[in-house]
Formats: C-alpha cells, sequence, structure tokens
C-alpha cells in the first residue's frame, strides 16, 4: 500500500525534476556564454584598436650629411656636433623630392610632416660613426604621427581643411611619396625600444616594462622568503591558542584589503617617514611585496597542508629533526604548490596600479630606469597616462601596452599551470 | 631546493646592498597639475634629448596637490618645480615660508581656453555665460523675474532659451577636484551668475554664499562627471551628438576632426579668439620653481631656459602645436627675464 504510493510520488515528481536539471544545466551554459561572449568583446576590441601600434609610417630618405650643418668648423668634437643641425639636413633632402614647393609656409609644412625623433636617429648614427660626415646615407626615418593616424585612416580627408590637424597639401605629398614607394608601414620598433615620449610615434614601453621588472624583482624576493617563512612557522611550529587564531583570521583579511591603502601606507611610512624617494621602483616592490604577501602565506600553507601526515611521521620515525622533516621533506613536497600560488599573487601585483598613483610612479619618466632608486613608471600605469593624452596616436599605444600587460599575464599564469601540471603530486 | 632558497637568500642580500644613500639628485623633479602635464612633458622631453642632463620627472597630481608637495621643504626629497593652472594662493606661499621655501620664482607659460564642445554630427551651438549659468546651477533665479532662488527646472536647452534647440541638457564635465571645473566654474558659471544684478549684490554682503550660490553645480542629473580624463569625455561626445563637453582647449584641437566648440558670448574657442581675450572663459597657466634648488640640482636653469624659450612659449613656439595660448609679447618678455635670472615672487 504504502509501497505503491512512494513510486506515484517519485513519478509523479520525475518530470519535474529532469525538467530542474535541464534547466540548471542550461543557466550554467548561459553563465558561461555570457562570460566568454564578454572575454572575447573585450578582447576583439582592444586587439582591433591595438595592432595597428605594432607598425608605423616610415619614409625612405637620401640623406647628405653636409659638414656644413654639422660641423660647420671642423672641430670633430663631439659636443660640436650633438648641436649641429640635423633638422636642416632632413629638410634639404625632402625638399629635393619636391623642388616645386618653393613658398616659405608650404616648405613649413613638408617639414612638419616629419618626427622630431627623425632629427634624432640621424644624429646619434653621426655621433656613433664620425666618418659618416660628408657622405650620402639612405635611412627610413620615421613620420610625424598625424601622418601615421593619416595613412591608418584615422582622419576623415573629407573634412574642410581647417578643421583637420593636416593640410591639403601635406595630404598630396603624402600620396606621391606613397606611389613612388618612398613612404612604407615598418614594423614598430620604437615602441619596444624606448621611454615615454609625448610625441606618440616616439613613445615606446620598455621604461615602464623594466620599471614593472624592478618592482616585481624586489616584490618577490621580500614577500616570497617572508611569506614562506611565516606559512612554515604558522603550519608547523605555532602552538594553537588564541593568539595565533586572532593572527590567522587577519593575514586572511589582510589579503582582501583593497590595494589603494597599501599605496596610502607605503607613502607614510616608506615616503614620508623614511625618505625614499618618489616614484621608485624600489618603494613600488615595498608596496606591492606588502600586498601580496598574505596571498603567498595563504598559498603556502595551503599547500603545506596538503602534504599527508605520513610523510612527516616517516621522517621524524627515522630519526629526523622537526626541522629536517620540514626542509628536506615536506617543503620540497609543498614548493610547486607555494610557487604557483606566489606567481598568481605576483601576476595580481604586476597588473596593479592604484597603489602606485599614490607613491608617486604616475609620472613622466623618458629615461630608462637603471636601478630600483632611479624614477620610473610601471605597465599599468604607462596605460593610464597614454589613455589620458590628447594626441589621436596615444589611443592606439594605449591598446597595444594593454595587449603587452596582457600578455606577460598570461605568461605568468601559465607558467602557474605548467608548474603545477609538471611537479604536483597526486597522494 | 634548498639550493633554491640559498640564491634568493643571496640575491636579497645583493639587492639591500645596492641601496645606496640617495644623498645627491641629477634628475629635476616636477609634480603639480594636470593641465599643465602635457606642456610641460613636451618641454622636458626637448630639454632631455637637447641637453647634457637627464630628462625631469614629470607627476601629475593636480595644482593643489603639487604645491602641497612643493612647499614640503627643501631637500632632494622635495620637488623642484610645481606646475599650477591657477595662480599660487596666500595661504600656500606662507606655508611654504613656514617650510623655509622663502624664494619661489613665479613663470607663466601661457594661457589655457576652457571649451564647451559637442560632436560635428550635432547642431552647433551659441551660448552665453547667462545660459550656460541657468543650465547647469543647482538653483536658478525666479523664471518669473522674481528674485528668488528656486530649484532649476530646466530640462532642455530651449526652456532655458527659447532661440535654443529643442535638446535635452547634457554636459559631460570634469569632477570638483579637477582644476578645469574650478576655472568653468569661477569664468562661466560665476560669469552668468553676475548678469543677475540682485545676485552680484549679494557678493558685497556675503561673499561666501555668494561664491555657493554661483560656483555650483546642479546634481540632479544633466551635469555628468566623466573623471579627468578629458579623451573620455571626446569619445563619449562622440557617441552621443546631443550632449556637451566642458575640456580644455588642446583637446578640443587635437580633435577638431570630430568635434565642434560652442560659441560663447559671441566667440568661437579658436586659438586667435582665446589669444586676444575675446572668448572669455580661459585662465593662465603657471609653473612655480624653489630657487633655492636651482644651486644643487643640475639643469634647473636651463630647464627653465628652455621653457621660457620664444621657440617654446613664443608665438609660434612648439607649445602652440599642442594648444597651449601664448602670452602676449609684453608679458612674455617679463617672465622670460624673470626666468633667466630666478626673481624670486615678492606678493602677490
Amino acid at each position: 500500500m504504502s509501497n505503491t504510493s512512494i513510486t506515484e510520488i517519485v513519478n509523479k515528481n520525475l518530470q519535474t525534476r529532469y525538467k530542474k536539471e535541464a534547466r540548471f544545466r542550461r543557466y550554467g551554459q548561459l553563465s558561461i556564454f555570457i562570460a566568454v561572449t564578454f572575454l572575447f568583446i573585450f578582447f576583439t576590441s582592444i586587439i582591433s584598436k591595438g595592432y595597428s601600434a605594432f607598425y608605423q609610417a616610415e619614409i625612405f630618405l637620401k640623406i647628405e650629411l653636409q659638414q656644413e650643418f654639422i660641423d660647420p668648423d671642423n672641430t670633430n668634437d663631439l659636443e660640436e656636433i650633438r648641436y649641429g643641425d640635423f633638422d636642416g639636413i632632413i629638410n634639404e633632402s625632402l625638399y629635393s623630392l619636391f623642388p616645386e614647393i618653393t613658398k616659405r609656409s608650404d616648405k613649413r609644412e613638408l617639414r612638419d610632416l616629419m618626427s622630431s625623433g627623425a632629427s634624432i636617429k640621424i644624429q646619434q648614427l653621426v655621433l656613433e660613426d664620425l666618418s659618416l660626415i660628408g657622405k650620402t646615407i639612405n635611412i627610413w626615418l620615421p613620420l610625424d604621427d598625424e601622418v601615421d593616424m593619416l595613412i591608418k585612416g584615422n582622419i576623415d580627408v573629407n573634412l574642410p581643411e581647417q578643421s583637420r590637424r593636416i593640410s591639403d597639401l601635406q595630404i598630396s605629398s603624402i600620396e606621391t611619396l606613397q606611389t613612388q614607394g618612398l613612404i612604407k608601414n615598418k614594423f614598430n620598433k620604437t615602441l619596444f625600444v624606448s621611454g615615454d615620449s609625448r610625441e606618440s610615434e616616439q613613445a615606446g614601453i620598455l621604461g615602464a616594462l623594466v620599471g614593472s621588472a624592478l618592482m616585481l624583482t624586489i616584490t618577490f624576493l621580500i614577500a616570497f622568503p617572508l611569506g614562506v617563512s611565516a606559512a612554515i612557522y604558522l603550519e608547523e611550529f605555532a602552538p594553537k591558542n588564541r593568539f595565533i587564531d586572532f593572527i590567522e583570521v587577519n593575514i586572511n583579511n589582510l589579503a582582501a584589503v583593497p590595494s589603494i591603502i597599501y599605496g596610502l601606507l607605503g607613502l607614510a611610512v616608506f615616503i614620508n617617514y623614511a625618505g625614499m624617494p618618489r616614484s621608485a621602483p624600489l618603494v613600488g616592490g615595498l608596496v606591492l611585496a606588502l600586498m601580496t604577501f598574505p596571498v603567498i602565506i595563504i598559498a603556502a600553507r595551503a599547500s603545506l597542508q596538503s602534504v599527508p601526515p605520513s610523510i612527516r611521521d616517516a621522517a621524524l620515525g627515522v630519526g629526523a629533526s622537526k626541522m629536517q622533516s620540514i626542509f628536506d621533506h615536506i617543503l620540497p613536497l609543498a614548493l610547486p604548490g607555494i610557487l604557483t600560488g606566489s606567481i598568481i599573487g605576483m601576476a595580481r601585483a604586476l597588473g596593479e596600479s592604484a597603489p602606485l598613483i599614490m607613491i608617486g610612479m604616475v609620472a613622466f619618466v623618458v629615461d630608462i630606469p637603471t636601478s630600483p632608486l632611479d624614477s620610473s613608471a610601471a605597465l599599468p600605469v604607462q596605460v593610464y597616462l597614454w589613455a589620458d593624452s590628447p594626441e589621436r596616436g596615444f589611443a592606439e599605444k594605449t591598446s597595444a601596452a594593454i595587449m603587452v600587460l596582457l600578455m606577460f599575464l598570461l605568461l605568468m599564469n601559465s607558467l602557474a599551470i605548467w608548474l603545477r601540471n609538471k611537479y604536483e603530486i597526486k597522494w | 631546493m634548498n639550493k633554491l632558497f640559498k640564491i634568493a637568500f643571496s640575491t636579497s642580500i645583493f639587492f639591500f646592498s645596492l641601496t645606496i644613500d640617495a644623498a645627491s639628485r641629477d634628475t629635476i623633479k616636477i609634480v603639480g597639475s594636470s593641465t599643465v602635464y602635457p606642456f610641460a612633458t613636451v618641454v622636458a622631453e626637448r630639454f632631455g634629448k637637447k641637453t647634457i642632463y637627464n630628462t625631469p620627472v614629470i607627476e601629475s597630481t593636480g595644482s593643489g596637490g603639487g604645491l602641497k608637495l612643493f612647499c614640503k621643504g627643501i631637500g632632494i626629497e622635495h620637488p623642484d618645480i610645481t606646475n599650477a593652472s591657477r595662480r599660487i594662493k596666500q595661504s600656500e606661499i606662507d606655508s611654504c615660508a613656514a617650510a623655509g621655501i622663502t624664494e619661489i620664482t613665479e613663470i607663466k607659460i601661457g594661457y589655457d581656453g576652457i571649451v564647451i564642445a559637442n560632436s560635428r554630427q550635432g547642431q552647433k551651438l551659441s551660448l552665453t555665460k547667462r545660459q550656460i549659468f541657468l543650465a547647469l546651477t543647482p538653483m536658478v533665479p525666479n523664471p518669473n523675474g522674481e528674485e528668488v532662488l528656486v530649484k532649476n527646472p530646466y530640462k532642455t536647452w530651449k526652456d532655458v532659451d527659447p532661440t535654443l534647440p529643442n535638446i535635452d541638457i547634457e554636459v559631460l564635465g570634469p569632477p570638483p577636484s579637477s582644476g578645469t571645473r574650478d576655472a568653468f566654474a569661477e569664468l562661466a558659471m560665476e560669469g552668468g551668475c553676475k548678469t543677475f544684478k540682485w545676485l552680484a549684490d549679494i557678493k558685497k554682503q556675503d561673499e561666501n554664499k555668494y561664491k555657493s550660490i554661483c560656483r555650483s553645480v546642479r546634481e540632479d542629473g544633466p551635469y555628468i562627471e566623466v573623471g579627468e580624463n578629458d579623451n573620455l569625455i571626446v569619445s563619449k561626445l562622440n557617441a552621443n551628438p546631443n550632449s556637451l563637453g566642458v575640456f580644455g582647449y588642446s583637446f578640443l584641437d587635437q580633435n577638431s576632426d570630430t568635434i565642434q566648440g560652442s560659441m560663447v558670448d559671441g566667440a568661437y574657442p579658436t586659438f586667435e579668439n582665446i589669444a586676444d581675450g575675446s572668448y572669455k572663459v580661459s585662465r593662465p597657466l603657471y609653473f612655480y620653481i624653489k630657487n633655492a634648488h636651482a644651486a644643487s640640482i643640475p639643469g634647473i636653469k636651463e630647464y627653465v631656459r628652455e621653457f621660457t624659450s620664444r621657440g617654446a612659449i613664443g608665438q609660434t613656439g612648439y607649445l602652440t602645436d599642442k594648444g597651449l595660448i601664448p602670452m602676449p609679447n609684453n608679458e612674455y618678455k617679463e617672465f622670460s627675464a624673470a626666468g633667466k635670472k630666478l626673481i624670486p615672487l615678492k606678493t602677490l
């Protein structure tokens, strides 16, 4: 009697239960679909905006390195040559391509096609090799960012002349040069080998990359040993009492503190109190170390816990001291997990910009930093600075910098995954 | 794995020994206004490439924040120069003096116009300061002519003035922390406010009350704060042709193919109009030098020389390509002389 009724009840509900499950699956698929769509939109927008930053319009010029422009008094003195009129040399070469342009104002417009980086390139060539003076060289030189934007199709040529930043004469001369094959898109090496610049065609991310690398080195050197030692102590040696519980709760809280707070702390302690320089990777590294340190403790404790107690007991059983059992047996087994956690923590530190704003890293730094005490920018901050620049050319540079940042984050995360897969031991 | 620890340990020791004392500095440190930042960075970069000195490091902290850092004291840990999109205040001179900084050189570099612009797809507008004030203030004089303030009822530009188009008031602008916002409130909003005689009269009785009436911006929707990023405002204008944006002239100059400036009090925000003063919503830009540092930090005098050179801020200087409005010639002469000799500021 009761049996039949249960079967009835089950049969009655079966359809609804199946439906519930099917619905839940669909919700799950939908959430994943939405997440993937957003990721896809994000990547397409960044890549479609940024890919053009990896090439840049250059012009092929025949340059006569005339003595009278570079070193009129024939001093052969490097300091004199540094102040030589390299712009003049380039202009002469450019004018010779357009003999029909004679008016002063028209010549000025022609001159504006060149990037101010062009004369610096020639200057460096000459300073490296003085025997070039008096010779003629053929060389690809960078063009102004406006020209680059025009060639990339970011300027509407149908507008009236006064409402665009490039004149009719300039457009027609660019077209002539293009048909002659003298203007071409070249790989933008500058982006990877130079520091920041206010001319978008000369701006590069090397300074920010070096700054980020210096910072992460300091972060790792401080946060990793401290974090691992703290984790070992808490896991293996610490007595179980209220005070240690209190510390544990606070470490977990620290990991959740918003990063800007660490920036304020760094400003107060390292800069105002300890008198360290502003904008220095040293301070940035210290602040990021404070931020990463609790994350490493948590990761290290989790992986120490996952080492089975049998290993510990066996080591102690054959007469190892507690110290020996930890450093010779437990830590090596836990290390892949600790490293994975630390790398993920470091990746988070790499993408962090908020605390760096507080300690003065939002700065215009042209020179590539050579020590952790030099002023420097960092990758995420460089993105922020470029996004805020009025010149049109910086829009694509911003996306390009984001791509480089994402690439490094991906690299670090895949390194973490690789380490985990390679060294993880299943018990 | 023990080896790995040894390596990590010894490298960290090595790194700390690298931390040599920073008792001298050979790079100029500059802080201050985000409006002057695009100009100062251009000068710094040229200076770095042209001379034997390092390229100065410039941090964008805002005018107020920059002066605060600047006035903290003398010594290599403090900045040498601060940029400002407004003049230094007496209170700031006092706090500088309290920290031992008595000699400050003031250099005006030129002017910056504040423009009210919209997308080229939208209608070109001709506004007056009075209309701007009425459209954006939280409390307006009663539309029926009574001399009392009522909550701002205007929803569209046509409500403000029948000659204006029938589009919703939507103005994207900077937040209160920005110098551009201060200048906009002072020049455009207060300028419009003053045209009501009874409001202008309040100034004599209660200056604070006057300021709070004339310089406030409404918070019920039509004015949208878009952060300090002017590029964001420009791209939002292109997305919605009916909205207006408030930002510095250099952003209009760089984006003149997609956005257009509105006429204010009969003048368009063009280079010429701002320079000759017929476009009224413009403000001077400055930088301040700590004279005590000029002797100890190499390159300060030369940097000031470069910044005040005719090639940089003269009538056709390279900063004019970046949207800086140059000073008239007599003013230029005064400040370039001050820059050469570092003549300290006496009083305001």
